[in-house]
């Protein structure tokens, strides 16, 4: 099976939320009480019970020109994943066949190692659950030969799901006959990532996107030195605490409530 | 719609003008992205930076309320440039037509045409100038100074750029920049596309608006075409589909006037609606009214009743007499009724003037609120200011199924009939719409019979074949509306001029062979021909295009006879050409036409001109049959920021549907035009997420998660004048009513120059309303939603005013202020 990747385009994306729709219905995932913050967009950032979101943003130029953007944010699925090199339980992993970042809800230990390392703070951690939730790229229906949800949702061509070289040669097609300033954004970071774009601006216009996504070297040091001594020595559990407090100190149980409330609450 | 959603794809440019398909018909967008992915250009017209201007070519703001001029200025651009499409307009439309002398233009008569007296117009100097023969004079050089063309360009002369921009508020280089692409599409092989909804609708010129691009795709030969014709977005599934099965007060099933009380026999009736021309070669479909008269009085009556019976039994109008919307509830606050069904409708949130049809319930004995919720109709005693102790109606809540839980047929913005099935039974008591109907006849026809009443026989000989073991089965109404012979009859076929023997009891194949001596029956004789002696036709699921444009003939089915783009005729030239060789609907091939279903073309050459639902066989650059003028004039919305018209004496279109005036509405029917309390102009709107009044949409959580409740966008000029931060709770006041709101500050909402003043907009969704909210009072019995929404219907605020001829209110232009929640 060739490597796949999900390819978004911003500028055939209207907005109309069907794939942040359909990416709850398909992970089963609850809504949440939220209220208007002033935008379209909600909830706010990504959640523990949302995957997805569409981002919602107002650029004015100096001539007063407006532009409205659109911009899917979710799990990118990145090659070199750190999130997968900091799991202690292999509860983030990769698929093999797709070379997506997976998950094994069974495994997490909720020990917070992904919500820290990944440059895009995709994973996001549930209090209640003590497990950490994000993006699979619907990995139950993609083994099953079904494209991801939120893909078969799209009305307008802005998703598309498909075999990497096919899909690049589509993106780089695209940012041709868009001209200006687009761009492809994620083959050229963290090995390649598997959700990526084409971005009619640059990346640096866009709210809240990572110009340089890597690795943290904590998660290197981690993975290349202390984790295989760890696995022999006494097993991924303790190992994990380890990195957690290589990472962002001591565990304390104040951080442990914030993923989930401070983001909408419940 | 002319055209079909697929048929999106064929467009060289799309107009999004009074709509924003983005936001609001999602899936279109497939269709559209398709035609700019093949070059086309996309234009969008709108007061706000809306999602669809995000995708467009070319963004042009607009004052709410000012597309005649904006349109008027494209008229006069594509007239000064002589760049009609000269072929089509001399020989598809009334241009050529000689109007009477005496007809006066608004630009020599203050604003008004000529014929006004007494609040209304009469129309006797609107009309053609025919010899003795009563054929109509006409000049085909299009050089006689009373032809409709010469006409049209006087009208429209005042329409300049500078003016329209004035009035309009759009930058001058914008509204050259609109004209010029769009004003390309007269190119016979280039098609350009109007897709329009509640934005052009809902004002009191909202049919004037529609006529305004009706004349732009006109004058470019854009309709019938591929790509082309004039698209209504209907606001709901299945709206297209309620209209034609005679929702509305004043038409029957398949378009038949309904009935006058000064039109006492079928024969008299007949009279009336069936238009007669002298225009040799115009067909006149009309002709074939009674056909369809008489066969819609079989499907009411069957074989119970004669023909002039059954005609007695139905209900009249007394002539004048309107009962439209803002009409009923006008006359339910006057205590007119006792009664009322609320069927699928939330008229507490989705009214205009929300506050006066809250108010008009509470005159009544009873209410029966037929829906899937309990909603701000059926709960409007215990509303926000209401107190249940004075309030004397009885409210009944009769559950019902929704879409997915029964079986029938929907039709679509582009006239398909689609057969949908049933996914999952209806939980508990609720039951579909026509079984709830069918039950209440039944229990009315029995009292009818037991106890007698006036008239009675109008109920107790309804033909009612509908019941399969004691439900509806849907495929028996679908036959009817489609109909039957009644008895056995020989027709000769209209097209392979033989005869045809048919028996009783057997499905009619299609409208022309439709009998006006009660042989057959139709429910809706546009619908004749869906559901056959081939079956049901609109459970057809065939993906082969045929037609190489999108046709897809053997999905579903469309009316009329299965026709995907109406006027097809206009495709091609007198001598049988398509005029788009790329892209042609229709083609003759020595012996026939094919293609799409050919729509009032003669043989090649046969100088039958196309438009034949028309009497002259003309499409309508001249319209004098409208009740506010032949051509489109700009007038101000009745409540508008500036204090004149800039283009004439006359403020506002003169024949309104006004409740405000001495002795028409109520103390509550108050506007507020040019008043310094409410400064900024307001316009409804829909989101994505939500649907009509959100009753179904509020209740699911997904969608109340993304989009929580009523905001307000308030662009950041004004935010900054008002000291309005984003994400802060706002009221927003009408001369009618307030609502509170989360202010959205945004640039997307620009103030506009309108002559020399800079005019703010602000817009409000009216998706919500109070019963869903978390601080209203739940029942112990109440349902209570999963995910809260905030706030209640923008519909407080709007007016009731209405376009003279739909009677439509104006929703989309009116008056606010915005002050901080608390502030006063």
């Amino acid at each position: 099976m060739a490597e796949k990747i999900k390819l978004y385009d911003d500028s055939k994306c209207t907005a109309c939320r069907g794939c942040q729709l359909a990416c709850k219905q398909w992970n089963g995932l609850k809504a949440k009480q939220t209220k208007n913050l002033g935008t379209y967009q909600n909830p706010p950032t990504l959640q523990a019970n949302t995957y997805m979101i569409i981002r919602f943003q107002d650029v004015e130029d100096d001539k007063g020109n407006v532009k409205w953007l659109f911009r899917k944010d979710a799990c990118m699925h990145c090659t070199d994943a750190a999130c997968v090199q900091a799991c202690p339980t292999s509860a983030l992993r990769y698929n093999k066949e797709f070379r997506i970042v997976g998950k094994d809800l069974d495994r997490c230990i909720g020990c917070k190692n992904c919500v820290a390392a990944c440059p895009f703070e995709v994973p996001k951690y549930d209090h209640e659950t003590d497990k950490v939730y994000k993006c699979d790229m619907c990995e139950s229906r993609i083994v099953n030969n079904m494209i991801p949800a939120c893909v078969k949702a799209c009305p307008t061509g802005a998703l598309q799901w498909g075999d990497k070289d096919v899909m690049m040669k589509a993106a780089a097609k695209r940012v041709k006959e868009l001209g200006g300033d687009a761009n492809i954004y994620g083959d050229k970071v963290v090995g390649g990532t598997h959700l990526m774009y084409v971005l009619k601006e640059k990346p640096s216009v866009y709210a809240g996107l990572n110009q340089n996504p890597h690795v943290p070297y904590s998660v290197l040091l981690w993975k290349n030195l202390l984790k295989p001594l760890s696995l022999l020595a006494a097993g991924g559990v303790i190992g994990g605490s380890f990195l957690h407090y290589i990472i962002h100190g001591p565990k304390t149980p104040d951080e442990d409530g914030q993923g989930s409330q401070a983001e909408g609450g419940k | 719609m002319t055209n079909h959603w697929i048929d999106f794809q064929n467009s060289d440019v799309i107009l999004i003008m009074g709509s924003n398909p983005a936001s609001n018909h999602p899936i279109s967008f497939k269709w559209v992205m398709k035609a700019v992915d093949k070059g086309a250009k996309l234009i969008c017209v709108d007061p706000r930076f809306t999602q669809s201007a995000a995708k467009s070519h070319i963004y042009a703001p607009l004052r709410s309320g000012t597309d005649i001029a904006f349109l008027g200025g494209m008229i006069k651009y594509i007239l000064d440039n002589d760049l009609i499409h000269r072929d089509y307009v001399v020989n598809y439309t009334n241009a050529s037509f000689l109007v009477n002398p005496a007809f006066k233009d608004p630009g020599e008569n203050k604003g008004l045409f000529s014929g006004f007296a007494e609040g209304k117009y009469d129309k006797s100097t609107w009309a053609y100038q025919t010899d003795g023969a009563g054929v109509i004079r006409k000049d085909r050089s299009l050089k006689d100074p009373n032809s409709v063309y010469q006409l049209l360009k006087k009208h429209y002369s005042r329409y300049n750029v500078d003016l329209v921009s004035r009035i309009t508020g759009t930058p001058k280089a914008k509204l050259e920049e609109v004209y010029r692409e769009y004003a390309k599409t007269a190119a016979p092989d280039k098609a350009g596309n109007i897709l329009y909804a509640m934005g052009w609708t809902q004002h009191t010129v909202g049919v004037q608006n529609i006529r305004a691009m009706s004349i732009v795709q006109l004058l470019l030969g854009n309709m019938g075409v591929a790509g082309g014709g004039v698209q209504a977005l209907r606001g709901e599934s299945n709206v297209q589909g309620s209209t034609d099965h005679g929702l509305l007060f004043h038409i029957w099933p398949g378009y038949l006037g309904t009935p006058t009380g000064s039109m006492p026999t079928l024969k008299a009736y007949n009279d009336k609606r069936t238009p007669v021309t002298r225009e040799k070669n115009s067909l006149n479909w009309w002709k074939n009214f009674p056909k369809y008269s008489a066969s819609f009085l079989r499907s009411m009556y069957g074989m119970n009743a004669s023909l002039e019976e059954a005609y007695y039994y139905m209900p009249k109008i007394d002539d004048g007499a309107n009962y439209s919307w803002l009409v009923l509830f006008d006359q339910m606050y006057k205590g007119a009724f006792t009664g009322f069904f609320a069927w699928g409708m939330n008229p507490a949130a989705s009214g205009a003037h929300s506050n006066k049809v809250r108010q008009a319930m509470t005159k009544l004995d009873w209410m029966v609120n037929v829906n899937l919720f309990d909603n701000e109709t059926g709960s409007f005693w215990r509303g926000p200011g209401m107190d249940p102790t004075k309030i004397k109606t009885e409210v009944f809540m009769l559950p019902c199924a929704s879409s997915v839980e029964k079986e029938g047929s929907i039709s679509n913005s582009g006239r398909w009939m689609q057969w949908r099935y049933k996914a999952v039974e209806p939980p508990g008591a609720a039951k579909p719409d026509v079984d709830i109907f069918s039950d209440i006849y039944l229990k009315v026809k029995d009292l009818y019979q037991k106890e007698g009443g006036p008239l009675k026989e109008a109920i107790t000989k309804l033909s009612w074949n509908y019941l399969d073991h004691g439900h509806i089965n849907p495929h028996l109404i679908a036959k009817e509306v489609n109909g039957y012979f009644l008895t056995d009859k020989v027709v000769e076929d209209p097209v392979k001029k033989e005869k045809r023997e048919f028996k009783k009891g057997q499905l009619v194949p299609s409208f022309a062979f439709l009998q006006d001596d009660g042989s057959t029956s139709s429910g809706c004789w546009i619908y004749c021909a869906s559901y056959t002696d081939a079956g049901n036709m609109s459970a057809r699921r065939g993906t082969k295009d045929a037609s190489g444009i999108g046709g897809y003939h053997e999905w579903a089915w469309s009316w009329p006879v299965n026709r995907r783009i109406i006027y097809n005729g206009a495709s091609v030239d007198p001598e049988g050409k398509p005029y788009d060789k790329k892209r042609p609907v229709i083609v003759w091939n020595g012996a026939k036409w094919t293609g799409d279903v050919p729509d009032g073309v003669g043989n090649p050459g046969s100088g039958r001109p196309p438009f034949i639902m028309k009497p002259d066989g003309v499409a309508s650059l001249y319209g004098p049959g409208l009740a506010d003028g032949p051509f489109p004039e700009h007038y101000e919305p009745l409540e508008c920021p500036i204090e004149k018209n800039l283009l004439s004496p006359q403020k506002v279109n003169p024949v309104i549907r006004r409740f405000d005036k001495p002795g028409v509405g109520t103390e509550l029917d108050v506007v507020a035009s040019c008043d310094p309390r409410f400064p900024f102009i307001c316009s409804t709107y829909r989101v994505s997420e939500h649907w009509q009044t959100g009753v179904l949409t509020r209740w699911l959580p997904w969608l109340a998660e993304m989009q929580p409740g009523m905001f307000v966008e308030i662009g950041t000029d004004l935010a900054r004048e008002k000291g309005f931060k984003s994400g802060e709770m706002v009221t927003v006041k009408s001369a009618r009513g307030q609502v509170d709101a989360v202010a959205i500050v945004t640039p997307r909402l620009k103030p506009f120059n309108i002559d020399g003043n800079l005019i703010h907009m602000v817009g409000v969704p009216w998706h919500f309303g109070w019963a869903t909210t978390a601080t209203r009072k739940y029942g112990p019995n109440d349902k209570k939603p999963e995910v809260f929404t905030f706030g209640d219907s923008a519909n407080l605020l709007t007016p009731s005013a209405g376009d003279p001829n739909t009677h439509i209110p104006e929703s989309k232009a009116f008056m606010v202020n915005v002050v901080k929640k608390g502030v006063n």
